[in-house]
């Protein structure tokens, strides 16, 4: 038991605690207030408190608890409300009202529900850490019981029945098993090994699936200015994102934002499996006026859950809004510790913590006697200062996510949305898909997908010159590539968050629009050729029907777009 | 249980360092005695033991380290709080200035407030109508929302954010008065800025409905740091205890950052950009997150700062951050306020991001989206192509091009452009744009739905044509 010497926001040191331990949690003043040490000197600790510090004062007791900051991993995550620390915010609201107040002590995991257990293991196999020891189900999702990492043995004893998350399910030698287990939040999960990217998070959002793709395990980041939708894109992800479970991290964001979650996500429903998408999603809320220490920690908490999910065998998409914030929490705990501050004062050490959190994304084979494979794939949003992506955030994220979304304020200003610049964007997952693509969608959807990119590009050397000296100096061939790239930007890119048929294309639909905004190019500098002039060509009425394929259903759009390719042909054949 | 010291050991700029204190708490409000008797309030800003820094609302001259007197209260910052605040006037500390007598109450609220826990949020969806087109129909704003108007000196901010408060009414079914009790912080105006509010708020009547907290230009710098918490915590306890509708305004909020650099640099904290400190964005949301709905309350908390961006850049640290945590903005332009439009706001950078939760057939009309994002699209265009102009001259433009140019300058000029007293119905808004579009090829109406152009839109494109 020691005592606190020295309080400064979020920041206290406690003397008399020699013999504890880095990243162990504490107890702090009569409240119990959660802390972790962060530096350790003589019988002197640093420790981040995870709720607000109002009224401590010298001299209130500091206990040791021995363990490290824990998550608690078992059925009852999925639809669930957590805080930083992993505390339920139904449960702090039942407790506590309508406002956080401090020292609110509530398990994470409910412990009077009752969950049905399904053994697959028999007593006598021989099992180790990973294997599947039973079942249980957790909304639409087979939760897999499996044995913690690093045990091995001989299953001694394992019950069929109704079961608490704290009762024993089963014996593997002397260690009791439950359906919950602990995980420190800061050390990563165990994995067999990595595999490579070849299958693409279908994402339904026709910039990232057929410009910018990521891919499942993938690592991805979106920075951009306030107001330029980076909200809107991870929640848009989260709803249509083909993955089977959801974390979503509301990383010192809107209370407001959280709300918009927990209304919509309940009453949305998943387009693959019928069920409302709340039941496939874990949320993690640390608004931007909860504690700032509680901030640090939500990302890990957040991962850590994803990794769980991902032993089990599915692929966890986890959208963290914003890291940022996160890394502001870093500085502002690095300040008050008064460490020697690195760029912009960030500490010297933000590169590596941005490098360890995106490192724990990925598609593995998961630790266990056989082969299983589950996926965690990170989109991290950015909130660089003034859209000024040089700042270290940013910088630290780039170097390590592959597949870089940039959001544009220009774009967001004029209402093109979803406001991703398509000659900044880039995603290095490309080649890995390519095979993936040719057996998913069409053998030549690289190439279609190269060829409307070459367009796009040519439209933005093309504007430098229209700026000088107006479209009409152009040659006609070129204009025509100012009117193809537009159709690409309006009725290809541009995509309606809002509009029920809009908000998600299937692959097939994103291809077939693509073909056909092509194929009315092709035609087009092939009716030029032929001499047809070019305002009769500008004037085709195919252009309101290529307008109009974004509002056609996913099913429909094959047909439609064979429709409008064939009246093309006609229109520019008869010159 | 009041603990007194005379032992303070160091005054810097704002801070005092008493010594010999073992057990005083973080966060802790202090009186400080003057070796003239005077009184100062102060908190507690960092405590070890034998050592308290402690921040002093106001001015630290006649301050001395041998008379001054520290008292500790024991308790952190708290405010009175009933019904009998409506109408009237305090200073930024909470004292009244107006005459009356102090408040008296059994509930005094901590000014730091609580975070609400995101589960108790309701979303917030009722439609405010201000009666200004261009915050009505292309950045709507919703009961709950923190929407601040970003200006620069010289604007008319204050008009505009007069006139919101003397015309916002919420449109609902099933409410009598859809009026709004309106809590006001000052921060850093002039005398003269604070007059027009209180003149305004007392020629329409609003003043019995209105909490004011003023700290003015000349008063202590360091007590901008409390008015708007107290502001906040009033009107916490008249939406979620009393069930009000509750306008907050604060204004400006660039002075109070300011502060924030004050007591930051004056504690020789590592700075942020520009020197503010690294902690502003947290320490705004700590304000402005203190709006919203909660499920089961009647009375809301609706937004409403203002702050003037140095230099009109949006960069600046303060837009930014306070950007990055508010639900959109409001957006003043010189450049419209120089072409005599009023209010200036220039839609482009605008946003509100609850819009889209506001509007819609029950809410509004059906075609509210559609139309918004045309102006928009449509308006964006037109100001792209006077850059164009300028370098090309307008006869290089094509026919289709001429239309969109001549919509921009419409836009600004009949859209954007209102009276200061002219209140308009979402409707007559609508219609407007409408009008307005009517002026564009009709294949170019991309973001509309046809069957709302049928609807709403049409009939204006016919009275164009004869």
């Amino acid at each position: 038991m020691g005592k606190l010497a020295k309080i400064s926001g979020p920041l206290v040191v406690a003397e008399e605690v020699r013999g504890s331990q880095m990243n162990e949690v504490v107890r702090v003043g009569e409240e119990q207030l959660m802390g972790e040490i962060i530096s350790l000197k003589n019988d002197r600790a640093s420790i981040q408190v995870y709720e607000d510090t109002s009224g401590l004062k010298p001299g209130d007791p500091v206990k040791l608890t021995g363990a490290p900051l824990q998550v608690e991993l078992g059925p009852g995550m999925l639809g669930t409300v957590f805080d930083g620390i992993q505390r339920p915010l139904h449960a702090v609201k039942d407790k506590a009202g309508n406002f956080i107040t401090r020292g609110i002590e509530v398990p994470s995991l409910d412990r009077r529900k009752k969950w049905a257990f399904k053994p697959v293991a028999k007593k006598g196999d021989i099992v180790k850490g990973g294997d599947i020891l039973g079942t249980v189900k957790e909304y639409g999702i087979e939760h897999r019981v499996m044995v913690p990492p690093g045990m091995e043995g001989k299953v001694t004893k394992i019950s069929e029945g109704e079961f608490t998350v704290e009762d024993v399910i089963a014996e593997v030698e002397e260690n009791q098993i439950t359906l919950m287990q602990k995980w420190g939040v800061r050390v990563a999960r165990p994995y067999k090994d990595k595999k490579r990217f070849d299958h693409l998070l279908v994402t339904g959002k026709r910039i990232i699936d057929t410009f910018f793709p990521i891919a499942k395990g993938g690592a991805g980041a979106i920075p951009g200015p306030f107001g330029s939708g980076k909200t809107v894109n991870q929640q848009d992800l989260a709803k249509y994102a083909d993955a089977e479970v959801i974390v979503y991290i509301g990383c010192g964001e809107r209370g407001n934002e959280m709300t918009e979650v927990l209304t919509e996500f309940p009453k949305l429903v998943d387009p693959k499996t019928k069920k409302p998408l709340m039941e496939r999603t874990v949320l993690i809320a640390n608004t931007s006026n909860m504690p700032v220490a509680a901030r640090e920690a939500s990302i890990y908490t957040g991962i850590t859950i994803a990794e769980y999910y991902r032993d089990m065998g599915y692929s966890v998409a986890l959208m963290a809004d914003s890291t940022s914030r996160w890394a502001e929490a870093l500085r502002e705990i690095s300040g008050r510790m008064e460490e020697m501050p690195g760029e912009e004062g960030y500490p010297a050490y933000l590169g590596r913590k941005l490098a360890e959190f995106y490192e724990r994304s990925g598609r593995v084979s998961c630790v266990c006697s056989h082969d299983r494979e589950g996926s965690v794939t990170i989109v991290g949003a950015v909130s660089p200062p003034g859209g000024d992506i040089s700042e270290p955030v940013s910088q630290g994220t780039l170097r390590i996510t592959k597949t870089f979304w940039a959001l544009d304020a220009n774009l967001s200003r004029r209402r093109h949305y979803p406001a991703i610049n398509w000659l900044k964007s880039y995603s290095l997952y490309l080649n890995d898909l390519q095979p993936w693509y040719d057996k998913n969608v069409a053998p030549d959807f690289i190439t279609v997908r190269n060829r409307a990119m070459e367009l796009l590009q040519k439209e933005a050397e093309l504007q430098n010159i229209v700026q000088l000296v107006g479209p009409d100096a152009l040659p006609d061939r070129e204009r025509l590539v100012l009117e193809a790239s537009k159709m690409l930007r309006e009725d290809f890119l541009q995509q309606n968050s809002y509009d029920e048929v809009d908000v998600y294309s299937t692959l097939k639909k994103q291809y077939m629009m693509v073909r056909t905004i092509l194929h009315f190019y092709d035609k087009a500098v092939a009716a030029l050729e032929m001499e047809m002039p070019l305002e009769k060509i500008v004037s085709a009425k195919e252009k309101e029907e290529i307008a109009k394929m974004k509002r056609v259903p996913n099913d429909d759009a094959e047909k439609f777009c064979i429709g409008i390719m064939k009246s093309i042909d006609s229109t520019f054949a008869r010159g | 249980m009041i603990k007194e010291y005379q032992t303070v050991k160091e005054i810097f700029g704002p801070i005092v360092f008493v010594e010999g204190v073992d057990d005083a708490a973080y966060n802790e409000v202090v009186q400080i005695v003057m070796p003239n008797g005077e009184k100062k309030k102060g908190q507690v800003l960092e405590t070890t033991k034998g050592l308290v820094a402690v921040q002093v609302f106001g001015t630290t001259a006649g301050l001395d380290t041998k008379k001054t007197k520290i008292r500790f209260t024991g308790e952190t910052l708290r405010i009175p709080v009933s019904d009998e605040v409506l109408g009237r006037v305090f200073s930024g500390d909470g004292t009244p200035i107006d005459g009356g007598p102090p408040i008296v109450s059994k509930e005094r609220i901590d000014v730091n407030g609580a975070a609400i826990n995101p589960t108790a949020r309701a979303s917030p969806h009722d439609f405010i109508q201000t009666g200004i087109s261009t915050i009505d129909a292309l950045n709507t704003l919703v009961r709950g929302q923190k929407l601040p108007i970003f200006s620069t000196a010289g604007l008319p901010h204050n008009e505009i954010a007069v006139q919101i408060a003397r015309q916002a009414t919420v449109r609902k079914e099933g409410e009598k008065s859809g009026d709004f009790v309106v809590v006001f912080a000052a921060m850093g105006i002039t005398h003269a800025e604070a007059s027009f509010f209180m003149q305004d708020f007392e020629r329409t009547g609003a003043l019995e409905r209105a909490v004011m907290f003023l700290n003015l230009a000349n008063d202590p710098s360091i007590e901008r740091i409390i008015t708007p918490r107290l502001a906040l915590t009033t009107a916490e306890y008249l939406a979620f205890e009393r069930d009000m509708q509750v306008l907050v305004i604060l204004t400006d909020m660039t002075s109070y950052c300011d502060s924030l650099r004050e007591i930051s640099a004056a504690r020789q904290e590592v700075p942020g950009r520009r020197g503010y400190p690294g902690y502003m964005y947290t320490d705004l949301s700590s304000i402005y997150e203190r709006a919203g709905t909660i499920h089961g309350k009647k009375g809301t908390v609706t937004q409403l700062p203002i702050l003037t961006m140095p230099e009109e850049d949006i960069t600046h640290p303060i837009p930014d951050l306070t950007g990055y945590i508010t639900e959109g903005q409001i957006v003043l332009s010189r450049e419209l306020h120089y072409k005599n439009v009023y209010p200036c706001i220039d839609v482009l950078p605008s946003l509100s991001r609850l819009m889209n939760l506001g509007i819609g057939p029950t809410r509004t009309r059906e075609d509210h989206a559609g139309v918004s994002s045309q102006l928009y699209a449509a308006y964006a265009e037109g100001r792209d192509l006077r850059n164009l102009v300028a370098v090309v001259g307008e006869e290089a433009l094509s026919e289709r091009d001429k239309k969109f140019l001549s919509f921009a300058n419409v836009f600004e000029n009949r859209f954007v452009r209102q009276g200061k007293t002219e209140n308009r119905t979402i409707e007559e808004s609508l219609d407007l744009g409408w009008e307005l579009l009517a002026g564009i090829p009709e294949n170019e109406l991309k973001r509309v739905k046809p069957e709302h152009y049928e609807k709403y839109g049409k009939k204006f494109r016919k009275e164009h044509k004869q």
